[in-house]
């Protein structure tokens, strides 16, 4: 007779104060398939922990959004955020779909180029350029976003030295009515500053000003500050244009949406309290459809959207180390993934579910990782089917930043996969070995020999 | 006589305790409706809300998951329930569980065809603590002075604008009084660590205050409206008894609210009148208060009138209402067998 | 460790302990280990049992019936 299937044992307080959450059921589906891919499978094939990227989730999104903005305006262009995720095969998936590049560092730009994207797609933006960096752009007549004062000056010097006349936009920050406000990044326009850059660089008559560009904030929960940025930033081109008779050929909003993830702390989850695509997209259009705009003369609409777009598309696929029990009674959960690699734990509550058939007992716990630092904690607070060592998880929506901001620490960064649209997978990340850590490592000499006998 | 049409409906916020849902009192509303013949499902959260247990008024009632679960986890829930009892409408009394049922709305009736009656989304956040000064601006309904802070270093400036008594707010719940800075401070840090950013600081306003329950057909006709005012309230603020109003400028000002934001669904606007006479809005919550079956007892059935609405009827508005009926809370002792409770929390359903 | 006399557990997995008031839910497995504890059966045949009729190994069982029997005792529906 083949033997029933165990779950382990539990036994769980009724709480006459607060009932019960769920009532007996749980808010959990088990994830046994991603995009038709069995995650057992794939844990098999290339271990746990383990990143997989959904190629037809981007591409959805990607197209949900651009057609969002594009039934609204006439005139759009997305610009892939390299910072939320430059692995290339995901940045060429973005490209194929018609994304240009947008980089904040002379590494991303390099990336960039090495993918094929030409340098006149390429926007610059972020505080930190060298010298060469700025060459490099000017040299392949990239679209430069100045920063700050300095750097316009350091501009106007090398554009002397290489002789050529850069495109360049200048970054403006503005009150939007959301806290906080991000003024660190560019000029501020209700000081006056924005003005006085765009004076600057439309008398100097050493570089071509074709835009305006701001970056109000991060998951932004009102789309209503778009709306408030566009009109400004409108509103500035038709100053420029009736001042000094140029036209400001576009108008880049930055990225800044939020992903359905749910923010720590916050009662509603984030696929009920985030903006549609279609409510940024209002927002924004007719803003700009408001401005002072002839038909034929609505400036381009560039959108560095990146967390919105890839969020969705990447999960992370790992396993039960271990069970514990608390000293005040509650579950403990250790996964073989930590804030090392998932980041994104510090921000959300990110949903978590159980990669095999369960039965719809819960217990009250925590998640933890694998590292050993207390800071470690993937979830505060969930309610989970009692799962066992061995069993398998999939965590959802952490297709952003994770795989750029994660740390080699304490252990190595694991594979990363994309699923094809025909389910076929491909390994697009190698996880990390010993040997290329200690690649870039250097020993003196003196310090090559030891005895500890 | 005729035949009453039969109804299944699904209602919320059964806590019918000290500071009561408006659950029971919109139910025992459509029970006594003329023209519904109504079968009652009971959704709840917890195992001891008090209406799981009234047979009489709640004909069957089911666990739904906590708001916090999400959409996906209500409308799964949902869809078990409309296969047991093919649900018609469904009115939602909670303010925590709005956002979901909103965002449903269209799903739900395209899916299962269930009917709801709620506010739009834009109408649901332009009510919001935080935006119902500029709500009042747009509406032309006097809202006492507020503006959002965000930072303890914006506060002395505040006192160009405003004068003590200062009202402290949370963002989503709890207000507090201040008389002098020091407490402007404490509130500040005190509602912070609890609701987060922003505060809304408002200008107190003298006065009495008067309530009204009242319901939008989303066209901008008022359907009906009954001003109240609270004669004696518990000590956490709640009404315990209240009585109708005689107050034509009162329903004014709700219908021109109405009119002008199309408000769509059942509502409870909350008034200070100073001894001006100036009615200042305080709070507009998105569903019938609690004290609804006032209204009922007044001679306008809102509940019925919403059902009505939910179903695609075009109604006329109510026109009068009985001035000086009163309503006054007690609490009864429900005596319950553990067996109930064992299948409420065991198996989340309770005939 | 014996379950409590006074212990009422249903069909359904509900558990009420009439000399607190408190009341728990239990899986299946846990229910039928509280019946074998009922039934004065001791570690190693309960044990035995569960290895005969699930799909578990003996020392995955060992640690989760340590555990379960911890949960109980703490929620006062066994006692050493």
């Amino acid at each position: 007779m083949e033997k029933l299937r165990y779950e382990r044992p539990v036994v769980k307080k009724l709480n006459t104060g607060m009932m019960n959450k769920f009532g007996t059921r749980t808010e959990y589906n088990p994830v046994t398939h991603i995009d038709g891919v069995s995650v057992k499978g794939l844990i098999e094939k290339y271990g746990s922990p383990l990143f997989v990227i959904s190629e037809r989730t981007i591409r959805q999104t990607y197209q949900d959004c651009k057609r969002a903005f594009t039934n609204r305006y006439p005139r759009v262009q997305m610009a892939w955020s390299y910072k939320t995720n430059y692995i290339n095969a995901v940045c060429n998936v973005f490209h194929q779909e018609g994304s240009w590049a947008e980089v904040v560092s002379g590494f991303e730009y390099n990336k960039a180029l090495q993918n094929g994207v030409p340098g006149n797609k390429i926007i610059f933006n972020g505080p930190d350029k060298t010298d060469n960096d700025l060459k490099l752009a000017i040299d392949h007549n990239s679209l430069i976003h100045i920063d700050h004062l300095d750097e316009l000056y350091r501009l106007m010097e090398i554009t002397k030295e290489v002789n050529k006349r850069p495109r360049v936009a200048i970054r403006v920050n503005m009150d939007t009515g959301v806290y906080p406000m991000w003024d660190r990044f560019g000029f501020n326009y209700e000081t006056g500053q924005a003005w006085d850059a765009i004076n600057k660089i439309i008398l100097n008559d050493q570089m071509d000003l074709v835009g305006l560009h701001c970056h109000i904030g991060t998951f932004m929960l009102t789309a209503n500050a778009y709306a408030i940025a566009a009109s400004k930033l409108a509103d500035l081109a038709y100053h420029i244009h009736a001042k000094f008779n140029k036209k400001i050929s576009y108008i880049d909003l930055g990225g800044g949406f939020a992903s359905k993830n749910t923010l720590r702390g916050s009662y509603l989850q984030g696929n009920v309290s985030s903006p549609s695509f279609d409510d940024y997209a209002e927002a924004i259009c007719s803003a700009l459809l408001n401005a002072e705009y002839s038909k034929q003369e609505l400036p381009l609409l560039i959108l560095e959207t990146g967390r919105a777009l890839i969020d969705d598309a990447g999960s992370l696929c790992g396993t039960v180390l271990a069970n514990k029990r608390l000293s005040d009674g509650r579950r403990a959960t250790i996964m073989d993934f930590g804030v090392n690699i998932l980041f994104t734990s510090f921000w959300y509550e990110h949903k978590l579910s159980p990669a095999q058939e369960f039965s719809h007992y819960t217990e009250d716990g925590v998640v933890y990782g694998p590292l050993c630092m207390n800071i470690d904690v993937i979830r505060e607070n969930i309610t989970l089917p009692p799962m066992k060592k061995g069993d398998n998880v999939v965590v959802h929506s952490v297709g952003a930043y994770n795989m750029t901001q994660w740390m080699q620490f304490i252990a190595m960064r694991p594979n990363v996969v994309m699923i094809d649209m025909d389910s076929k997978v491909h390994l697009i990340r190698n996880k990390e070995t010993l040997e290329y850590i200690n690649n870039i490592e250097e020993m003196p000499a003196y310090l090559k020999e030891f005895n500890l006998s | 006589m005729t035949v009453k049409k039969q109804l299944t409906i699904a209602v919320s916020g059964l806590n019918n305790i000290d500071s009561p849902g408006p659950g029971i009192p919109v139910i025992r509303a459509l029970k006594e409706s003329t023209i519904f013949d109504v079968r009652i499902i009971g959704l709840s959260y917890e195992a001891l809300e008090p209406g799981l247990y009234m047979h009489n008024l709640v004909d069957k009632s089911y666990q739904v998951p906590f708001p916090s679960a999400g959409t996906d986890a209500l409308i799964e829930r949902i869809s078990y329930i409309h296969q047991c009892e093919n649900i018609a409408v469904i009115i939602p009394n909670f303010d925590a569980e709005l956002s979901n049922f909103m965002k449903l709305e269209p799903r739900l009736l395209a899916e299962f065809g269930i009917k709801m009656f709620l506010p739009t989304q834009d109408q649901f956040d332009e009510r919001h603590k935080s935006n119902l000064f500029e709500f009042g601006l747009k509406h032309g309904i006097k809202v006492p002075y507020s503006k959002m802070i965000f930072s303890t270093a914006e506060i002395p400036a505040l006192l160009n604008e405003f004068s003590f008594p200062i009202v402290v707010k949370g963002k989503f719940y709890e207000a507090y009084v201040a008389y002098n800075i020091e407490q402007i401070h404490s509130y500040f840090n005190k509602l912070t660590s609890k609701w987060g950013l922003p505060i809304i600081i408002q200008q107190y306003v003298f006065g009495s205050e008067v309530n009204v329950t009242a319901l939008g057909d989303g066209n901008g006709n008022a359907i009906g409206a009954v001003p109240m005012r609270k004669l004696y309230i518990t000590d956490k603020g709640k009404a315990w008894a209240g009585i109708s109003l005689d107050d034509d400028k009162l329903v004014q000002i709700a219908n021109k609210l109405i009119a002008s934001s199309k408000w769509r669904g059942g509502m409870e606007l909350e008034f200070i009148k100073n001894a001006e006479n100036e009615y200042y809005l305080l709070e507009i919550n998105p569903r019938f208060p609690a004290w609804v079956y006032l209204a009922k007892g007044c001679g306008q059935n809102h509940p019925e009138a919403l059902v009505r609405m939910a179903l695609g009827e075009t109604i006329t508005p109510f026109k009068h209402y009985e001035v000086g009926k009163m309503f006054i809370r007690y609490s009864y002792d429900l005596v319950v067998d553990l067996k109930e409770f064992e299948q409420i929390s065991t198996m989340g359903e309770l005939s | 460790m014996k379950i409590k006399k006074n212990i009422a557990i249903s069909e359904s997995g509900f558990i009420f302990n009439p000399t607190t008031g408190d009341s728990f839910s239990t899986n299946p497995i846990g229910f039928e280990i509280i019946h074998l504890l009922k039934e004065d059966k001791n570690k190693d045949e309960i044990k035995q049992t569960i290895l005969n009729r699930y799909a578990v190994d003996e020392s995955t069982f060992e640690k989760d019936f340590y555990d379960f029997s911890t949960l109980l005792q703490n929620s006062q529906i066994a006692e050493d």
